[in-house]
Parts: C-alpha cells; structure tokens; sequence
C-alpha cells in the first residue's frame, strides 16, 4: 500500500480540524509496520483512512496499485471485506455468538463467489487453528479470557486472506503476559504466511515487536526508521514461567459434578 | 450479498435475544390473534344471520300489503292496505318463473284441548306451505285444497305448540280441539324446525289452518296480508319478483300515468339477509377496529424494540460495516429482522386467533368461522407493519458512521 500527500479535515463547530497534513509513505506486503504516536497525532485518523473505513480530503491512497481514495461507499466497504481484516481493542466479538460463528462473519459478506456452509465452516476452523485457540470452537466470548477473545478476533480477521492486518491497540485491553502471546501470534503469521500487519499502538514496547517504527505527531509523520532491536514474542514467552492454571475458564463441557455430597 | 444470507443474519441475531424477540413479537401476537377473532365473529354472525333466514324458505319471495293511500294523499303505514286480496295470490300463480304460492293471514289466539291452553299465532295458509318452506311433517297430513274451498275447521299444529298442548311423544292427529270458539280437527304436526328469521318467535309455536278460514271464521277479514311465493330456481328469483310486482301492479290497477306507488312490497331473502348483516357488520367492523388499533400499538412495539436493539448494538453494525457489511446489508438485515418479528408474530396470532375462535364457539356459543382471506389479510398486514415499523430503525442503523459506532461505549 502506497498514500501520497494524505490529508484530513474535520468540521468541529466553527473550526476546523487538521487531523492529517500531508502524509506520504508506502509499505510493501509482507512487512510488519508500527505506527505510534500520542493521541491527537493523527495515527488513529490514518489507520481509519488506511482501513477504508473513511476517506481522505485529499491525497492518494493506493492498495494492492489501486486508487481507493475516491471510492463510494459500498466499494469501500467491498474493499474493506476481501482486502483488510481488522483487530480492535475492544475485540468486538459478537455476544452469545460462538466463536466460530464470529469467525465465519466475514465470510457472510463477501460480495463474490460466498461459500457454502461446508466450506465456511472449513475456513474458519483452518482460521482459528492458525491463532491457537484450541478446541473452543463452539465458546461463546463471555466463557473466554481477553487474550482468547482477541486470538478470534485475529481469526476473523484472517478469514477472507486479507492484503493487510490492521490492528488497533490490539493489546490494549490484555495483561503483560497475553499481550506477549497475541504479539507472538502477530510476528508468527507475518513471518510463516507473509501476511502483512499495520499495527496502532501509542506502547513503545508493543511496538518494538515489528520491523519497522513509523511515528506520528500533529497529523505528520515525523519518524519513520527500522527497529533496531527487535523484539521476538516466541522467545519472550519460553523464558516467562507457565501460566497459573486459574487463568484458563473451564469449559462449559467440562464443569466437574455436583453428585457427591 | 444474497437475500438467503440476510435472512440467515437476520435469524441469527434474533435468536441471540430470545426473551427479547418473543416479547417483541407478543404485540403483534395479541394484536392479531385479536383481529382474527373478532373478524371470525363478525363472519360467523353473518352465517347465523344466514342460515337463519333460510329457514324461512328456498327461493322466498315474500309480497307484503304496502301502506294504503286514502284520498287526500294521507298514507298510513306498512301493511295498511287491505287491497292484497286472494285473487292476486291467484293471479300469481300464472306468473312465469313461480313455483308455489301461498296466501298468508295471521291471528294470535288461544288455542285450548282439555285442561291444557296456550296462545299463539295462527297462520292462515293454503297447501303450498309445506313445498315452499320445505318442511316436513311429523305426524298426519297437511291439510288438503278441499279444505282450503270449504274453509274447513282443519288444523295443523307446530311441534312446540303440540308439545305443550298434548305432550311430548302423542300424536294428536284427529284430535279436536277449541280455537276461539270453533272446534277444529287436528289432521297433522309439523317437525321442529327451530328459531325462525331471528327475533322472530320459533317457527315451531304457531299454527296452520287454511286462509279461507282464518278469513271467515277466526277474523272475518277480506283481504290477505302476505303472499309467499316460492321461484322455481335460484337463478329464477330475479326473475320472478320483476315479473310478480309487474303482475300485481297490473291486478291493482297501477300504472306509471296513474302516478299512485305500489301498495304492496316484494322482498326477496337477500333483501332480508342484507339487511339484518349490514347491521352485524357494523357491530363487527367496530370490534376490528378496535383490534386493528391494538395491531398497531403492536407495531410500534417493533418500532421501539428495533430502535432499542440499534442503539444496543451500534458497535456490532459498528463491526459488520468495518468487516465488509454494506449499509445496504445492514438495513436490510434489521428490516428483515422487524418483518420476521411481525410475520411470526402474525403466525402465532393467527393459531390464538383460532383458538380463541374455537373457544368462543364452544363456551360461549358464538358462531366464529374464520375466513381464509382474513388470514392472508392478517400476514400481509403484519409483513407489512413490519416494513413500515421497521424502517426507520434500520434506516437508522444503515447510517450510521462504522469509526463512530466501533467507537460507542
């Protein structure tokens, strides 16, 4: 993906908002980009406009060599369906939804050739044996922990083989030890499938797990260097001691019996 | 993205709030499961009314003295006019497309036989009785022409009247018994028949006799005041009661130069049956009304829930735009979900609609048939109190921004 000259304007009352003065920059498939910045630096803004999810007031914005900056709406949000797949925060997860049936979303909307429900349900339990979620296809999120929740959400997001993975502080709601995991997932699918991943996150140190570091500040770019020292998650977490078991919620399946008393 | 998925989306979210779901969907339920039952009441009295009147006879025309015009153009009311004479009645049976005819005179009176006595009314007829009201009878014979010429002290009774006067199960034919203060001969009993025209008292409590002694023993009267007159089809009526005032205006002399109105009136069964269900359908399109008003109180039930369950789920339509979702998809997937609220609301409203037919039917003994086009009326309404309740909430989730819903706490 390629943008050239990107701005973005918004009317707030009387005044206007410069969210984006001009950003260009490109990155090629298969890199593993962090963008940082603190709030109101603009990063959020270009995430959205580089997550179709908004347009730019000008400027140029290239994906897989084709300009999408001037798309209508329901292009974008076929662009959205078969080239980008999104990782939040807050996960966002359908509720008493399986984790399955979360997964296989994506696949609902795909505007051409949709798949049957064989083949859906192929895909996305190939989608979440590829985060490591185990066997709890059929969990609803309220019986999973944070870091499950997010490794679904990574699931869905992989579902359609986007261009790019963007993910939007995707630690931000995960302890230390989770968020090292779901790092892990993140550098793991970059270097095994090539799958390139925009990462939004104001932690330095979350940051420091991608190969390349671009820093926003008042709706420019103000930095944009390789990282030096590169942190790898599969490592950090061989050194962490095991999780404590409690961590883990039992499966409804699996409650122990009441019988005996 | 296909209808069948929208509908499966649709499926999906709903079954995620059940609770929810099926209180949304008890509105419209209750409203027509209302509607269906009150529409089945107002058709069934329809049927009674009918099947009533149809007691009174097959392919009845009834002519009846009109008001008599006295000179001055003073009028006295319906039935005033003794100018129907027995010589139309004859007259009429010449008439093309007629079948029957019988003269009609009525007097209340007491009849008596032994200790037992009982009033009622006694209708002077002639033999064509039994044929024109298809009426069988239960015991002996109706009475003969050669009675009706000699005005012979015959009788024939109703079933109650006989009851009453010689119990149930005897057979009084021969019997004689007191009518004023004349003793007639009993020569038959006709079989029940039950209520007559509505309001009007059983058709089993009266009494026949020939009209020419009713006339010259009971009430000494020269003139009749009906005729019945039975068509020789269904289709003959029409007919028939054309060419029956034709016959009559010409027997009483009433032309269109001679400017006076007709003193008599033809009324078919339609006529009757209009008229009594035009007011059974102003009682029952009241009692729809009011049904209808709790099908949209229904509706907006949908609306409500739909615009809670938007707001509720702003971040899921926050999701499925940001996953792919066009606002097309999104708007129709809440539209579908208003419209199956609505049609499955319908679908069980329709069955309690019918159960609660059902028991009006055997605990209340209300007629209620359920027509079929009051149904496919009550789904195609309820679909659309769905589209029409359910598109501003979807309308309202299809624009929402996807960065702003995401973002909804």
């Amino acid at each position: 993906m390629a943008v050239k000259d990107l701005t973005k304007e918004y009317k707030m009352g009387d005044h206007t908002v410069r969210a984006l003065r001009g950003v260009s920059l490109s990155i090629e498939a298969g890199e593993f980009v962090a963008v940082t910045g603190p709030s109101g630096s603009g990063k959020s803004t270009f995430m959205h406009i580089a997550g179709c999810l908004d347009r730019p007031s000008s400027g140029v914005y290239e994906l897989d060599g084709r300009d999408v900056s001037k798309l209508p709406k329901d292009e974008l949000a076929r662009v959205r369906n078969s080239k980008i797949g999104f990782v939040f925060q807050g996960f966002n997860l359908l509720t008493r939804t399986t984790a399955i049936d979360n997964v296989e979303l994506p696949l609902l909307y795909r505007h051409a050739n949709g798949f049957r429900a064989s083949e859906r349900h192929k895909r996305a339990l190939a989608s979440l044996d590829a985060v490591g979620l185990g066997q709890r296809y059929h969990h609803m999120p309220n019986q999973l922990s944070g870091g499950q929740q997010q490794r679904v959400a990574i699931a869905r997001a992989l579902i359609n083989e986007p261009s790019i993975i963007l993910a939007d502080e995707p630690t931000g709601n995960l302890d230390t030890r989770t968020s090292i995991e779901v790092m892990g997932i993140f550098q793991r699918l970059n270097r095994e499938q090539g799958i390139t991943v925009l990462l939004i996150t104001h932690e330095l140190d979350i940051a420091e797990y991608g190969t390349r570091l671009i820093r926003f500040r008042d709706g420019r770019v103000v930095a944009d260097q390789a990282v030096l020292h590169r942190r790898n998650a599969a490592d950090e977490l061989a050194a962490l001691p095991p999780p404590e078991p409690d961590q883990i919620p039992p499966a409804p399946e699996a409650q122990p019996q009441t019988a005996a008393h | 993205m296909s209808m069948l998925m929208t509908l499966r989306i649709a499926f999906k979210a709903l079954g995620r709030n059940k609770m929810r779901t099926m209180l949304t969907m008890l509105g419209m339920i209750i409203g027509v499961a209302a509607v269906i039952a009150m529409v089945a009441l107002g058709t069934g009295a329809q049927a009674q009314i009918e099947d009533q009147v149809k007691t009174a006879g097959t392919n009845l025309i009834t002519v009846r003295a009109g008001s008599a015009s006295a000179v001055g153009g003073v009028r006295g009311g319906a039935g005033t006019s003794t100018r129907l004479l027995p010589e139309d009645a004859q007259a009429l049976r010449d008439v093309p497309g007629v079948q029957y005819v019988a003269e009609s005179i009525s007097t209340q009176t007491q009849l008596i036989y032994s200790n037992q006595n009982w009033n009622t009314r006694v209708e002077g007829t002639n033999v064509d009785l039994p044929s024109i009201r298809s009426w069988p009878l239960k015991y002996g014979a109706f009475f003969t022409d050669e009675d009706v010429k000699a005005a012979a002290k015959v009788i024939v009774l109703g079933s109650n009247v006989s009851n009453i006067l010689f119990g149930e199960g005897n057979d009084p034919t021969d019997v004689q018994i007191r009518v004023r203060n004349h003793i007639f001969r009993v020569v038959g009993v006709m079989a029940t028949k039950g209520a007559g025209a509505g309001g009007q008292q059983s058709m089993d409590d009266q009494v026949f006799t020939p009209y020419t002694t009713v006339m010259k023993k009971l009430t000494g009267q020269q003139n009749i005041t009906q005729i019945y007159v039975s068509a020789a089809s269904a289709d003959a009526i029409d007919a028939a009661t054309a060419a029956v005032a034709a016959t009559l205006r010409a027997q009483h002399g009433i032309t269109d130069q001679s400017g006076q109105s007709d003193d008599f009136m033809v009324q078919t069964l339609d006529d009757i049956v209009a008229l009594r269900t035009a007011a059974a359908n102003t009682m029952s399109n009241l009692l729809a009304g009011v049904a209808g008003v709790s099908l949209v109180v229904g509706g907006i039930g949908i609306m409500n829930i739909m615009l809670v369950s938007v707001t509720e789920r702003t971040r899921e339509i926050g999701l499925r735009l940001a996953i792919g979702a066009r606002s097309s998809d999104v708007l129709m997937q809440f539209l579908i979900e208003a419209i199956v609220i609505s049609i499955a609301g319908g679908a069980v409203g329709i069955g309690t609609g019918y159960l609660v037919s059902e028991l009006l039917n055997r605990y209340q003994g209300l007629a209620a048939t359920i027509p079929l086009n009051a149904v496919f009326i009550a789904v195609l309404f309820s679909a659309g109190i769905g589209i029409f309740f359910g598109f501003y909430p979807a309308r309202k989730a299809a624009g929402l921004d996807p960065i702003e819903a995401l973002r909804f706490e």
